[in-house]
């Protein structure tokens, strides 16, 4: 069930004039340079609802087709404006962007899709591609694999330093996948080290009939961990200004990808965004995050941040699995001594706290900021995240416990 | 297409009132013989779907609620571990005829999934909620759902005798992989609208006048669009309208002091019913005609 790019062969439907089944096809091509996965099945299925009936009625047309093509909310959503744009010809309300958020400045994937859509040689699908609507959907086809190679070379640049915004979207996109990846090699570890004794009753009986049904071998299962819980609270502070981006995107394929996680931002108090987050489309997540991220300016408390999250929150998010990552560079404009104490609640409650400070990367940096020195000593892990490389480091850190 | 309108009709017969959308989707469902996702946000309905398919159908509905952890063990099949020890105990035999004997279908305990594929009459299989389940699961699913033949190594491969009507139910809490997506036909299930939504409560709360459903309805509608964290469903509409019904109220604006007495019916967490004050419920009651 390959979803391979040519058109499906209607050759055994002798009803589908070749017009149409040209056009159907064109139509699937348009779905799929707009992100949707569309398989040859889903295409016989479509041509076999043309022939009995349904291509006489468009409403009714456009609803079976979006059932049968739709495969996530998104594609729910746009399928009827791409649908009207194909088949009716009308034109596409294109939805504005809110300025300001990281990806939406300069937007290649457009183009990007409008190329695809060309070298992909239908004429009729170009024209009335939806606009602004289906850029994040092709993000996630050509777009990303593009992006991961060429960021190779970015992989030791400090995030500071970069300034080209297409570096920036480049190292964004890295920072999901690595994400991602670290999600996967976790769980597949998880399954290698798997130990536990309960009695496999199903085995036990099968072995032991020769014994006349005596269990005395005994056959064991093993368990299956549960999963590691990540909760990260990140600094959005002024002094983080430059980092807090590349961790955003971080952030959200984290949340993507491992099966608990949750997200916590914070400056001068704390705001808890895992629900932002959860927005597939990294884009529009970014875009309600930046009004939580821009309350900075003040400073940074991290201790009465720490202090509203082990009162209100940290009972719920934490379990006995759970490892906190705190992105902060550790100026603290608060009480030094609060944060100490907090940290020291936080860390009874928690298997692990890992510290990630962009600055440590810095040469010739130590860690004599107040706030940073009193936090220390709660720290399981002190590492630094000032690049790609660095990020990727952790991994093995986490796989571990 | 006519049988579009037949299956709305026969599934208000049943008591869901459902949209042209879902319809269509039921309608397809059974033509090109392909499981149906449902998703959206908790309460709106989806395992109603399937219940009131299965009432259309006049067949058995066999559910299978998801969880972390299920395994085959839990959704397929299991040996009846007791019954096979005693039946050891009971023979005295070579090896060979007793291993014959206890695993044999007379041993076999069914599951949901196995139970649906070896029905008569087609079942209506309800898989509700799979993002919970893990991801091993959705796998084993998948290739289930595709040859619907299930294979058991002590007696070999047992195929489907009638095909099952799946409905799938998801909340998003996991993303699902493309692969079941793709196989599935997908509807999303929204809430209501004012007009649907006042249907809905005359058909399931006996007793709902005309207009106090409709009052309901719109003062839902008003709730849904204050920023709460946890946004009523249409199940705490129907709490919410039971309870009103319960306590003889014919129109709300007679009872302020009762609408904000049973709001809890409607408001589930501490911080919504901070935010959904008095004067914030008040405010969304004017506007109810």
């Amino acid at each position: 069930m390959s979803c391979c790019g040519t058109a499906p062969a209607f050759d055994e439907i002798d009803e589908v004039s070749r017009l149409v089944s040209g056009k159907l096809a064109a139509f699937l091509r348009t779905l799929r340079d707009n992100g949707f996965a569309v398989g040859l099945a889903e295409g016989q299925d479509a041509a076999s609802l043309m022939t009995s009936g349904y291509a006489a009625r468009p409403g009714l047309l456009r609803s079976a087709l979006k059932h049968l093509f739709s495969a996530r909310k998104s594609d729910w959503e746009k399928f009827d404006g791409i649908f009207d744009a194909f088949w009716l010809g009308k034109r596409v309300r294109s939805r504005s962007f809110a300025s300001g958020s990281a990806t939406s400045a300069n937007n290649p994937s457009l183009k990007s899709l409008q190329e695809g859509a060309q070298q992909g040689g239908s004429q009729s699908a170009t024209d009335q591609v939806p606009s602004a609507d289906d850029a994040p959907a092709s993000q996630d086809g050509e777009g990303r694999m593009e992006g991961a190679s060429r960021a190779e070379n970015l992989i030791e640049v400090d995030f500071r330093k970069l300034a080209d915004p297409e570096q920036v979207a480049q190292a964004h996109e890295a920072a999901a996948q690595l994400a991602k990846i670290m999600r996967t090699r976790l769980t597949r570890r998880d399954l290698a080290r798997r130990q536990g004794h309960r009695l496999d009753l199903r085995r036990t009986i099968h072995h032991n009939i020769s014994h006349g049904g005596v269990p005395i071998s005994l056959v064991k299962r093993r368990r299956k961990d549960k999963p590691l819980r990540l909760i990260v609270l990140l600094d959005a502070s002024g002094s983080m200004s430059l980092y807090t981006g590349v961790f955003l995107r971080f952030i959200h394929g984290v949340l993507d990808e491992f099966r608990e996680a949750e997200a916590f931002l914070f400056h001068t108090r704390l705001a808890y965004v895992s629900g932002a987050m959860k927005e597939k489309d990294t884009a529009r997540a970014l875009d309600r995050l930046s009004l939580l991220a821009q309350g900075a300016g003040g400073g940074t408390k991290i201790g009465e941040s720490l202090q509203t999250f082990n009162r209100w929150h940290a009972a719920r998010v934490i379990h006995s699995r759970s490892v906190v990552m705190i992105v902060s560079d550790g100026y603290e404009t608060g009480d030094a001594r609060l944060l100490g104490r907090e940290m020291a609640a936080l860390a009874k409650r928690c298997r692990r706290i890992v510290w990630l400070n962009p600055m440590a990367g810095w040469e010739g940096y130590a860690p004599e900021a107040k706030g940073i020195k009193a936090a220390l000593p709660y720290v399981d892990l002190y590492a630094p995240a000032n690049t790609l490389k660095s990020l990727a480091a952790l991994e093995p850190y986490l796989a571990r416990l | 297409m006519k049988d579009r309108e037949q299956i709305a009709e026969a599934l208000a017969k049943s008591g869901y009132i459902a949209d042209s959308e879902l319809a269509t989707a039921i309608s397809l469902m059974q033509r090109l013989r392909r499981p149906l996702l449902l998703e959206g946000e908790a309460g709106v309905g989806k395992t109603e779907v399937a219940k009131a398919l299965a009432c259309v159908h006049a067949t058995e509905l066999i559910r299978l609620q998801c969880y972390e952890g299920l395994d085959q063990s839990a959704t397929l099949y299991e040996w009846n571990y007791q019954k096979q020890l005693l039946a050891i105990q009971a023979h005295r035999g070579d090896a060979d005829s007793i291993e014959d004997q206890i695993f044999s279908e007379k041993y076999l305990l069914e599951r949901p999934l196995l139970a649906a594929i070896r029905r008569d009459k087609p079942p209506v299989l309800l898989i509700d909620e799979i993002d919970r389940a893990d991801d091993e699961f959705e796998a084993f699913l998948l290739e289930l759902l595709s040859d619907f033949q299930v294979s058991i190594p002590e007696l070999g491969t047992i195929k489907a005798t009638s095909i099952p009507h799946v409905v799938l139910t998801s909340n998003g809490t996991r993303e699902l992989s493309d692969a079941l997506r793709r196989r599935c036909l997908y509807h999303y299930v929204d809430y209501p609208d004012v007009e649907r939504e006042s249907r809905i409560i005359m058909a399931r709360i006996d007793g709902a006048s005309a207009s106090l459903s409709l009052q309901i309805a719109r003062m839902v509608e008003g709730i849904r669009k204050e920023e709460l964290r946890k946004v009523p469903g249409v199940a705490e509409t129907l709490d919410w309208a039971a309870a009103l019904v319960g306590l003889d109220v014919r129109d709300l604006h007679d009872v302020r002091e009762i609408v904000h007495e049973t709001l809890m019916c409607l408001v589930k967490t501490r911080e919504d019913k901070g935010r959904l004050t008095r004067e914030v419920a008040e405010r969304i009651l004017g506007k109810v005609a």
